[in-house]
Order: structure tokens, then sequence, then C-alpha cells
């Protein structure tokens, strides 16, 4: 589905990614785990276009994505759902779905505010609200139901737990295990085990810009020393 | 003695709290490491204690006398340098012309219009550059240098304003990891050797452990744990705000 | 002033304000979303009454109006299209410099199409008469135009509000890159908007034709109040832009009502000030996100020898000119020096500055316009004039300079041109101490310097001797920390450097060095006019800096001896040297950003 090879990128002349591999198969959801500062972010915006890559390969279902124009990539039907969320302030909520919106795709599930107030319907509740006006926790679903509205067949995930609520936390996971299910495959930056541990099926640990393990979610419970080594202080 | 004392150190942004109510001190000579996971607000902290940023409450006190509401080129004068995370140094000049500017600054010598500009041929300006280990490059350009020299001009730079208290954000961020154990190596080498306090961020852990005598903690803007290195390794909530789980049987 | 009076001249504040909102209106716009400050948005102007005038004759004035705006519109797409779109992503200055060739084009268009006197056009049928409010008459025509300007408010809310197309508008002023993360393609969207910018801007003109001519000066008036009222309003807020305009538009009704008709100038200034001092980014402006992060300029080299041994053989031949040559060549000659002075003061600020000035000429007016009096009013001796004029144009760049480095990039670029303008317009309506439009006479050296050639050698000596200071400063310990002030301020700034101070003192010595140029110029021609400061002027100065390089040491010299050379030559030849300007601007910016010099240094 998504497939980074030997990814060289950075911000200017400060490099972040060394060498970046990683790939993400078709309905799967994989956690890329990292400390902060390993660049987990890095690789997200450069796959979606914010950030050129220096050199390596970005190819999304067997075609190279590399350094296109990012509103090209999400038409391609990637989507992408920033850390900071970036909801549009001024706007209300019914106005930043609309934002996303983009005509079906084939072989992708097609969304419609309705179908995603079901999903989320606190949003649904409260459509002509400012997206400066919401919790953190409703910005974090509006963030995710506005990439939807572009009907993408594959969603990259910025730490999407950061600063929840346990409950908020727990519905969030609950949404991407239902995107898994419309056949979404997904991929979550994460610095947080137990919060990967909620979604993943397989983990990717990044450290200083290299990938430094992958593996499923089950072979690193039996391995410690791995979160030791890079994740905990 | 203590070189910086942080008192009840408060700054929100917009009603969000991005520093609350932080107390911390770095004693003279001392190297401190703040961690802490992304927000934590260790950067809004060291604009905080820059004077980039002014506080919302709290106090700050660089050698028991307090510097809120000082701008940041006062706080220089009284020996309090800064490095940045994404490293600033005047880009259209050689390396040794960024020093030399650096240290006209500090002699307050940057004024005169009608006298040649000097210093990037000075003992001090060489001594300099050779202590960062960039002797070779003092020529070039810095828009020429690689990312990891302009970090060490970046340091130099800082270390000509002959600072006591040095703040560095990130001092490895962008390098590849073998530069970075070097730097740090050279950062601590001449921290102990001139006895100037060192307060730096990073993520690199292998950097923290190796290099600072202490570490404090921050997580969502408050301080959660300090004390030396083996003591916040071992600290439950640490482990708890790095790994979101209780890493118990690691 | 009576009650009655006093409600007259409020409604005719609000009526002034209705046209200036709609150009304010669409300049905020277009900046929102595309970040370019569009300098030529008062040509368009312009351009709406000329084609309001010329085609209500054809087709009635009801038709006109909302044919004109639209047509000023589809020229804003074309222009957007052809010009704009290469240079979203260049620098900020190129971007500037591109919409100030477009100024240039459509007045020389507007000077072909409809000649150079002013054009009045009809009234509108229908609203011809006045009313009678609280005792006073009032034009019909002028109560439109105050339901006008909240109509067109209530247009644009509901356009940006409840269109696809204002969401995205909205959402791209707010965070450009995340609309286009989900999918939102940028192009489209920016031509749009500078299409509705302009034709909000081809409006605001076209309504105006009642009131008053179109006028080829109309264009600059009209762009410096529009920058000042976004300045104040806040750029990129369409309500700070209707407060700001109302606040303007009413300070200078109750100045001409009060009789104070000179103060309408100082006013708007005062506002400015007042609001800067306060809110810096306007009463509903938001802090600009920086657009990008400073580029690095290249290195600034040390003159090479070559370049000293070129310099020293040049000056011994222009000191020896005078023995083989005479006449003619000698006045060219001291005009080139003269700007080579002014060019080297521009690029003073400009290239180890990186600060934009578009209105540099007010230095170089003032200075002149000061000679001038010294001499004709005070009778002071030539020399003491000369001495003392230049003292006149660094004073005004340390005021007008206070408020330049305190706003950043494009903000401080619209306040230069504002203040030019603000300038001129004092000199030009200043009748009994400036001579007005008419200017000076009789301006004339002392006897001793009054041959040709001893003028000559005057001004060789004194532009030399300034070119030489100057680039001595370049290279002294301030030059260093100017420069390091413009590499990066955050690192100035924590290495003990005071960023603002350091900036201003410079934006002064440039200042006091145009005026030194001014002065010059007002002996070697015996006369001033407010030509002298206009922005024919400061534009002049961009293209010679820019032709030489901004990142050289000595291009800015060599590029006004050749733009003198050149203008002295096609003047005579060409009817519409702007629009060749316009047209070597634009080919400079799209096709040699970095400047002539940087083609014989790519060579070494």
């Amino acid at each position: 589905m998504l497939e980074l090879r030997r990814l060289n990128a950075g911000y200017g002349r400060a490099q972040v990614l060394f060498d970046f591999e990683l790939a993400l198969g078709a309905g799967e959801v994989v956690a890329l785990l990292g400390r902060n500062g390993a660049g987990k972010s890095t690789a997200l915006k450069t796959v979606m276009g914010l950030l050129q890559a220096v050199s390596g390969e970005v190819r999304f279902e067997n075609k190279s994505i590399k350094n296109l124009p990012s509103y090209q990539i999400a038409r391609h039907g990637l989507g992408y759902v920033p850390e900071e969320r970036r909801i549009f302030a001024d706007l209300t909520i019914a106005e930043n779905l609309e934002v996303g919106r983009r005509p079906p795709r084939d072989g992708a599930p097609h969304w419609t505010p309705e179908k995603l107030f079901d999903l989320f319907p606190n949003l649904g509740r409260m459509q002509a609200r400012r997206g400066g006006h919401m919790s953190g926790g409703e910005q974090q679903m509006l963030a995710i139901a506005r990439t939807l509205m572009g009907n993408p067949s594959a969603i990259l995930l910025d730490e999407p737990f950061e600063g929840l609520a346990p409950l908020i936390v727990e519905s969030v996971a609950a949404t991407i295990r239902e995107l898994k299910r419309e056949g979404l495959s997904v991929l979550l930056c994460e610095q947080n085990l137990r919060y990967a541990r909620l979604v993943a099926d397989r983990v990717c640990i990044i450290e200083k810009g290299r990938l430094c393990h992958a593996g499923s979610m089950s072979e690193l419970d039996t391995n410690p020393s791995l979160l030791q080594r890079y994740l905990s202080v | 003695m203590n070189m910086l004392a942080v008192k009840g150190l408060s700054k929100s942004f917009g009603g969000v709290r991005a520093v609350e109510r932080v107390n911390f001190s770095v004693a003279a000579g001392e190297l401190l490491a703040m961690i802490g996971p992304n927000g934590a607000g260790k950067t809004t902290c060291f604009n905080l204690i820059n004077g980039q940023l002014r506080p919302d409450a709290g106090e700050i006190y660089f050698e028991d006398r307090k510097i809120q509401g000082l701008p940041p080129r006062e706080r220089c004068r009284l020996g309090l340098g800064r490095t940045f995370q994404v490293a600033a140094t005047f880009g259209s000049m050689t390396a040794s012309e960024n020093v030399a500017v650096a240290r006209l600054s500090r002699e307050r010598k940057l004024g005169s219009l009608f006298t040649s500009f000097r210093g990037s041929s000075g003992k001090e300006t060489r001594a300099l550059l050779a202590q960062v280990g960039m002797e070779s490059q003092a020529d070039r350009p810095c828009a020429e240098l690689a990312y990891g020299d302009l970090k060490r001009i970046e340091f130099a730079l800082a270390l000509a304003a002959r600072p006591r208290l040095l703040l560095m954000d990130e001092p490895t961020a962008g390098m590849a990891s073998a530069e970075r154990g070097e730097l740090m190596r050279l950062v601590a080498d001449i921290a102990r050797r001139e006895n100037i306090a060192v307060l730096f961020t990073e993520h690199d852990m292998d950097v923290v452990f190796r290099h600072a005598d202490r570490v404090i903690v921050l997580a969502d803007g408050e301080l959660i744990a300090q004390g030396t290195p083996a003591e916040v390794r071992a600290d439950a909530q640490v482990r708890r705000v790095y790994l979101g789980e209780e890493a118990a049987h690691a | 002033m009576s009650s009655s009076s006093v409600l007259i001249q409020f409604l005719n504040g609000l009526a002034g304000a209705s046209s200036l909102f709609m150009v304010a209106a669409g300049l905020s716009l277009i900046f929102g979303v595309t970040r370019v400050v569009n300098f030529a948005h008062g040509s368009l102007y312009m351009l709406g009454m000329y084609l309001a005038v010329w085609l209500a004759e054809r087709v009635g004035f009801w038709a006109a109006v909302p044919l004109a705006a639209v047509a000023v519109g589809v020229i804003g797409a074309l222009a957007e299209i052809s010009v704009l779109r290469r240079i979203y992503k260049a620098p900020e200055l190129l971007q500037l410099l591109a919409t100030f060739a477009l100024l240039l084009l459509i007045k020389d268009f507007a000077l072909w199409a409809w000649g150079p006197e002013d054009m009045l056009g009809p009234r509108a049928p229908g609203f011809t008469g006045a009313v009678e409010i609280a005792g006073g008459a009032f034009p019909q025509y002028d109560l439109l135009l105050i339901i006008l300007g909240p109509v067109v408010l209530g247009f644009l809310y509901l356009v940006l509000k409840k269109t696809r197309w204002g969401i995205l508008v909205r959402a791209a002023t707010e965070d450009r890159e995340m609309a286009g993360a989900l999918g939102v393609n940028q192009r489209w969207l920016f031509t749009g908007v500078f299409a509705l910018g302009a034709l909000l801007a081809g409006l605001g003109g076209a309504l105006q034709i009642p009131r008053e001519p179109a006028s080829l000066n109309i264009d600059l008036s009209v762009i410096s109040d529009a920058f000042v009222v976004v300045v104040i309003g806040g750029l990129g807020s369409i309500p700070g832009a209707f407060l700001a305009a109302l606040l303007i538009a009413e300070a200078k009704a109750f100045c001409i009502g009060l009789g104070y008709s000179q103060a309408t100038l100082v006013i708007e200034f005062v506002i400015m000030a007042a609001v800067l001092v306060v809110r810096p980014w306007g009463l509903l402006g938001r802090m600009p996100v920086l657009a990008r992060p400073g580029t690095a300029e290249p290195p600034f080299a040390r003159p090479s020898l070559r370049l000293r041994w070129t310099l020293a053989i040049v000056a011994a031949a222009l000191a020896l000119l005078p023995v083989v040559s005479g006449g003619y060549t000698l006045v060219l000659l001291t005009d080139m020096l003269i700007f080579a002075l002014f060019a080297a003061s521009l690029h003073f600020i400009m290239g180890p500055g990186g600060m934009y000035s578009f209105g540099h000429a007010a230095y170089f007016g003032l200075g002149a316009y000061a000679a001038g009096m010294l001499v004709l009013r005070e009778k002071f001796p030539m020399e003491l004039a000369l001495a003392l004029a230049p003292f006149a144009a660094g004073f005004a760049a340390l005021v007008f300079g206070w408020f330049c480095v305190r706003l950043s990039g494009v903000y401080s670029a619209m306040l230069t041109l504002a203040f030019a303008q603000i300038a001129w317009s004092a000199v030009f309506q200043w009748d009994a101490l400036t001579g007005g439009s008419n200017g000076m006479v009789g301006v004339w050296p002392a006897p001793w310097l009054s041959s040709k050639p001893a003028y000559y050698f005057l001004t060789l000596l004194v532009c030399a001797s300034g070119i030489i200071f100057l680039w001595r400063m370049i290279y002294s310990p301030f030059g260093h920390a100017l420069r390091a002030a413009r590499d990066s301020p955050l690192r100035a700034e924590a290495s003990g450097i005071d960023v603002r101070a350091t900036q201003w003192e410079a934006f002064a010595i440039a200042g006091l060095a145009a005026g030194v140029a001014g002065a010059l110029y007002a002996f070697s021609k015996g006369s001033i006019s407010p030509e002298a400061l206009g922005i024919q002027r400061s534009v002049d100065g961009l293209v010679m800096v820019m032709l030489g390089g901004i990142q050289t040491l000595s291009g800015p010299v060599w590029g006004a001896a050749l733009f003198t050379w050149l203008q002295d030559a096609a003047a005579r030849n060409v009817d519409y040297w702007r629009a060749a300007t316009g047209i070597v601007i634009l080919a400079l910016v799209l096709v040699l950003p970095r400047g002539v010099g940087s083609l014989l240094q790519a060579r070494q």
C-alpha cells in the first residue's frame, strides 16, 4: 500500500531521517513508535509532500508520490491528520468537513457528513460550532472526520491520542478499529506504547531517524529490552 | 552558588497552559538536562528564561539578580548565552566573522561606523574556533558549511559572549548519531573546564544520561521529577509519561 | 462647527469610506490567501475609473459600473496567471517588485489609452440631486455610496460564508498547507481570489467617477491610502479594513470640514502611528505567521583587488574626463554620479540591511527641497545649504524609519511607500513653502561652482566620498551587526545586538546619503519639482539596485550608471518609459532574479 525506501529528509540542512524504511500493507494498522524527536512526524510530513525528500523513494499503491504537491498526494487517496490537528479555527465543524470533501474514489469507502456524524455523534450535535471552540478530543475527531471526507484508502495519524482524556482515548481507538474494518490502512505515530497497543497490528520503531525494529505487537511483549532501549528513558 | 533559579514560572497561550509553576535551579558548572515528551513546555521554558517570552507569573534569578523584563540582548550581556534548536548563525559571513561579531558585541564595539572590522583574524576568535574544532574552516562562509559544523559555530558564537550560563535547545538535533556524541562531549568538556553552567533539552537519551549531572522532567507544563540520571530513570512517573505504561517488567 | 455640519461631515466621511473599503478589502483578501501584497491594487482602482468613464459614454452609467468592475476582475486574473503564479515561491522582495512592475505597466497603459488629461465622468442618472439633511444639502449619490459600502461587506460575508469557494478561501487564509494536505488545489483558488480582489478595486474606482475625475495620479494616492487602511485594520482582515476605512475617511472628512485640508495627510499618519504603537498588527489583525524561514543570503565578499583597481581607474578616468570632453557628456555624468550615490544608499538598507524600501526617493527629494528652501528662503550660501540639507532627509528617515523597523517584511515595505506618498503630497500641496506643483526655480550653485566642469568635480568628489563611506560602513563593525540582524534576528538579539536600533540607524544613514544626492541634484538642475520625490524616482532606484544585483557591493553603482544612460538615451525615443521600466523589472524578476551582476559573477 505505502512503502518508504531509503528515505532521507529533514528541515533545510538539518537532516532528520536517515535511510528510513517502512511498509504499510493494505488493511493494516501500523504504529510507528519512537521517542519525541526521533523523526516520526518528519516521516509523515515527508510522505505527505509537506517536506521535501532529499533522496529515497515513497510509493503509494505502486505509484511514486515522492515530492508531489501535497494536494495531489491527498487526491491519490492518502489522508493525513497532523499532530497539532490543525483544525480551521474560524470555520465551523460543517465547514471544516466541507474543506476536506472530495468526489468518491473507487476502492475506498465513501464518506458523507451524515455517515461521519454516525461515527462521531458528538460532532453531529454541534455542527455549527467553530473549530476554535472545541475541546481537544472533539478537535481530534473532527480532524479525522475531515480527512475521511476525502475518501482516502489509507490515512496517516500523527499522535492521535496526545492530550486526550482516557475515555476519549478509548473512543478514538474504537474509531481507528472501525476504520480498519471499513478497509482503510492506517499508519499512526505514537510515543506511548499503551496507546499503540490499543489499535496496532504491527509496530515499527524509529530512533534517531532510522528504522531500528519492525515486528508484530506480540513480539514486542516478549522482548522488553527493545522497549527499554528505544522508548523508555 | 545558583547560577539560575526559576521560581513558580507560569505561561499560558490563549488559555492553554504551556508552563505551570515550575521551580528549579542550575548551579555553576553544572550540566542540567531538561527532558519531557512533546508539548511538555521545554522550549517555552527556554524562551522565558532567555527573554523572548514574558512569563505570566513567577520569577527568574540569574546569579541572584531578577532578570524578568530584560530583553534577550541584555540577558546576553549579563552572561546568559543561548543556542537554538535549528542552528542560527549569520549565513552571509564566514565562520570566523560570525564568532568575531559575537565577540565585538560583548566588547560593545559593534556600533563603530568607520573603523574596519578586524575581529575575524584575532587571537581570541581563532582560539574559540579551535575550541570547537572548526579552525580549519574559519574562512568558509556559513552558508556552505554542513549542518553539524553550523551547530559547532553556533556554540562558538555563544561562547564568544563569555557566558556563565548556556541555554542549549536540543544541541544535537538534526545531526547524525556519531556527530551527536562528539558535539555533546565537546560541550561537556568546555563547560567543565570553564565552569559554565549548561541547561539543555535533548531527545537523545544516550546524550542525556551520558553527560547530564542532573535531569529535570517536564510533562504537560509541570515539573514531575528531578534528580540524578539514575534517580530519574528509576522514577515510576517518568516511565509512565515516556512509555505510557507501567514498564515494571522492563 | 454646528451640529448639522458635524452630521454632514460625518456623512461625507461615510461616503468616502465606501470606495476605500472596497480597495482595501480586495488587497486584504489577496494577501490573506496568497501572502502577496499587491502594489498594483491602486492601479486596478484607477483602471476601474477609466474604464467606467469610457464605458459610460457608450452603454450608460449604470451598465458601465458593473462592466468596468468585471473587466478589472478579468485583468486581475490574467495578471495572476501570467505573472504572480510563477513567483509564489520566490522571495518576498521579488513578489513586491513584480506587482510594482504591474503598477507601472497599468499606468502607461492608461496613458496610452486615455491620454494624460483627467477624464470627467458622468453623474449617476437618478442620483443627480441633493437631499436636505439637518438643514444642509447632501448629494443623493453620496447617500447611495454610504449604503453600498456595507452592502459590499455583506456580499463578501455571504460569499465567504455560504459558498464552497468561500469556505476554501477562509481555510487557505488560515492554514494554506493544511488545506493542501486535504486535497485543495490552490492554483485556481489563488486566481479566483485575485480576480475577486481586483474586481472589488475596479468597483471601488468605477463608483467614484461621479465624484472625481479619473486621473493618472490616482493609483498611487489610492494605494497608499489602502496600505494605511490595511495596516491600521490588520492585513488579512476584511472587517478590519471596513473599520479602518471608516476611521480614516471620517478623520479626513472632519479635517476638511474644519478647514484644515492640509492636515488630512498628517491625521492619517498620526492615527496609524497610534494604532501601531498599541497594536502592531492592526486593529483586528493577527501576528503574521512567518511565511518562510529566513533565506540564507549569499556571502558578501570583500572587494577583490581587481574591483579596487577597476574602481580606482574609473575614478581617475572620471577625474580626467573634463579635459577631453565637455557640455552634454558632463551633464550626463553628473547625473550618473548622483544616482550612483542614491542607488548605493538604497542598496545599503536593502542589501546588507535586508529592509525593503519602496519610497527611497522621499529622502532624495527632501534633501533637494531642503537645499532649495535654504538657498531661496533662508538666503543661506549654497555651500552651507548643501551641507545642511541632507540632515533634513536624515531626520525624515529617522522619523519614518522608527515605524518601518518595527514592522517586518511586507508591512514595512507598504509603510515606506505610504510615507513617500505622504511626503510627495505634502510637497505638492504646500504651495507657500514648496511652490506646489511648479516646484522651485533658481536653485543655482555658488559662482565658483557654476561652470559645468566645476560642478562636475564637486559632484565627483562628494558622490565618490559618499559611496566610499557607505561601502566602508558595510565592512565596519556596524555593517556586520546590520548583516547579523538581517541574517538571523534571533541569533543577533541573543548575542547582545539591538536589532531594531541597528536597523533604525542604518535607515537614517541611508536617508542622509540619499539627501546628499538630492541636494546635489537640486543645484545641478537649478530647479526642483515634486517629481524629485515622486514614486517614479523610487522605482528608478529599485531598478538600479536590481539591475546591478542586491547582494553585490558595486553592482548598484554600475546599475545606476547603466540605467541613467539608458533612460537618457531612451527617454528621447520611447514614449512609454514607465512601461518599459515595468517590463525590465518583470524580466529581471522572472528571468534574472539575482541581477545583471550575477551573470558576471557566474562567469568568474
